[in-house]
């Protein structure tokens, strides 16, 4: 499993989440101690298709795209959310139709996407992932493989209200 | 035995060059790719072939080969980089037009786009001076060209062996030690420097 959270982007931008809300939390002690928002990936966008389809796999499946979605702040589990994803794969280019779809997460806020196996393009293996439903602010990700050999992927979401 | 030695340097030579991209053409991950996007990869990967021959063409470091054919070899085979570079270019703005909207205006989140856009500009730079050449002066020539095509190798060669593609890694980099050996070759034999150093004097 390719576990996400602790690439050194993550780390700096933790890093000055955790400063930010240490200075803001000085004046608003409710908010100091919350879990900080995902931002959005530079590229995180491209070749994305608005409304992908919801579908039990995408193509034939054999690797899984999965993680969390949570509430910023309170790190509440949020059920129901929809989360696209897409990728240059063994089946078709990112910008294929046949390459997006979406899944919704289950009751612990958990999604999972079988999809068919992320494969170097552009330089790097990367999958492509969003959140744009309205309900909490759009976030847009690009989390990159740490091998082409890896046959999973694992992202966390933390949303904030819209 | 001059001769042999001259047939051993050319083999070397287009072994270093055919070898790599024999290689890359036999990578599994072409079968997931469409023909333009197969098309623009090779173009970058025989780009980079032609950074090998050009120092060595410019500076005569071929043995046998006249340095006046030699230069004029060079200067098709610049305009073959550039052709070479616009199809690369294209057929990537054509696989994925985002990602090389990103690259071009520099806020792509691959650091080896950066690269390739920093050689990409150099290397029309060093093409555009060479067009109007007998119309600069020698030092300005040279000194100009130069600098364009030290850019061009180094952001050639980070973008290439940051990137995780068709080319066979060993392969990729060997070829890229050639280049920067073949460029410093060719720097050092043509003492581009003493351009400088006799206006200093």
């Amino acid at each position: 499993m390719t576990r996400l959270a602790l690439t050194r982007r993550h780390l700096l931008s933790a890093t000055g989440a955790v400063l930010a809300t240490g200075i803001a939390g000085l004046r608003a002690p409710a908010h100091a101690q919350g879990l900080a928002p995902t931002p959005t990936m530079r590229g995180g966008s491209n070749n994305y298709r608005p409304g992908a389809p919801l579908v039990d796999r995408i193509g034939g499946g054999g690797f899984l795209t999965t993680g969390t979605v949570r509430r910023a702040g309170d790190g509440m589990p949020l059920a129901g959310q929809r989360i696209q994803v897409w990728a240059h794969t063994t089946e078709g280019h990112e910008r294929d139709e046949r390459s997006h779809g979406a899944t919704l997460t289950d009751a612990n806020g958990v999604f999972r996407m079988d999809m068919p196996q992320i494969v170097p393009a552009f330089g790097q293996p990367h999958g492509h992932l969003a959140y744009d439903s309205g309900e909490f602010q759009t976030v847009f990700l690009r989390p990159v493989m740490a091998s082409a050999g890896e046959t999973s992927l694992t992202v966390d979401f933390v949303l904030v209200p819209a | 035995m001059t001769k042999l030695r001259a047939g051993l340097a050319w083999g070397a030579v287009a072994l270093a060059v055919v070898l790599p991209i024999g290689i890359a053409a036999n990578s599994p991950l072409l079968q997931w790719r469409d023909a333009v996007y197969v098309t623009a990869g090779f173009a970058g990967i025989l780009g980079l072939a032609l950074l090998l021959l050009q120092p060595l063409l410019a500076a005569a470091l071929l043995p046998g080969l006249a340095t006046g054919a030699g230069r004029r070899i060079h200067r098709w085979l610049g305009a073959g980089l550039v052709a070479a570079i616009v199809v690369h270019v294209g057929g990537l703005w054509l696989t994925s037009p985002p990602d090389v909207i990103d690259a071009l205006t520099l806020r792509s989140p691959t650091p080896f786009s950066l690269w390739g856009v920093i050689a990409m500009w150099a290397a029309f730079a060093a093409a555009t001076l060479a067009l109007v050449r007998k119309r600069l002066p020698l030092r300005i020539w040279r000194l100009g060209h130069t600098t364009f095509v030290v850019l061009v190798v180094a952001g050639t060669v980070v973008h290439a062996v940051l990137i995780v593609g068709a080319m066979g890694t060993v392969s990729k980099i060997a070829l890229c030690a050639l280049v920067i050996a073949a460029t410093v070759a060719a720097v050092a034999r043509r003492r581009v420097w003493a351009v400088v150093k006799r206006r200093g004097d």
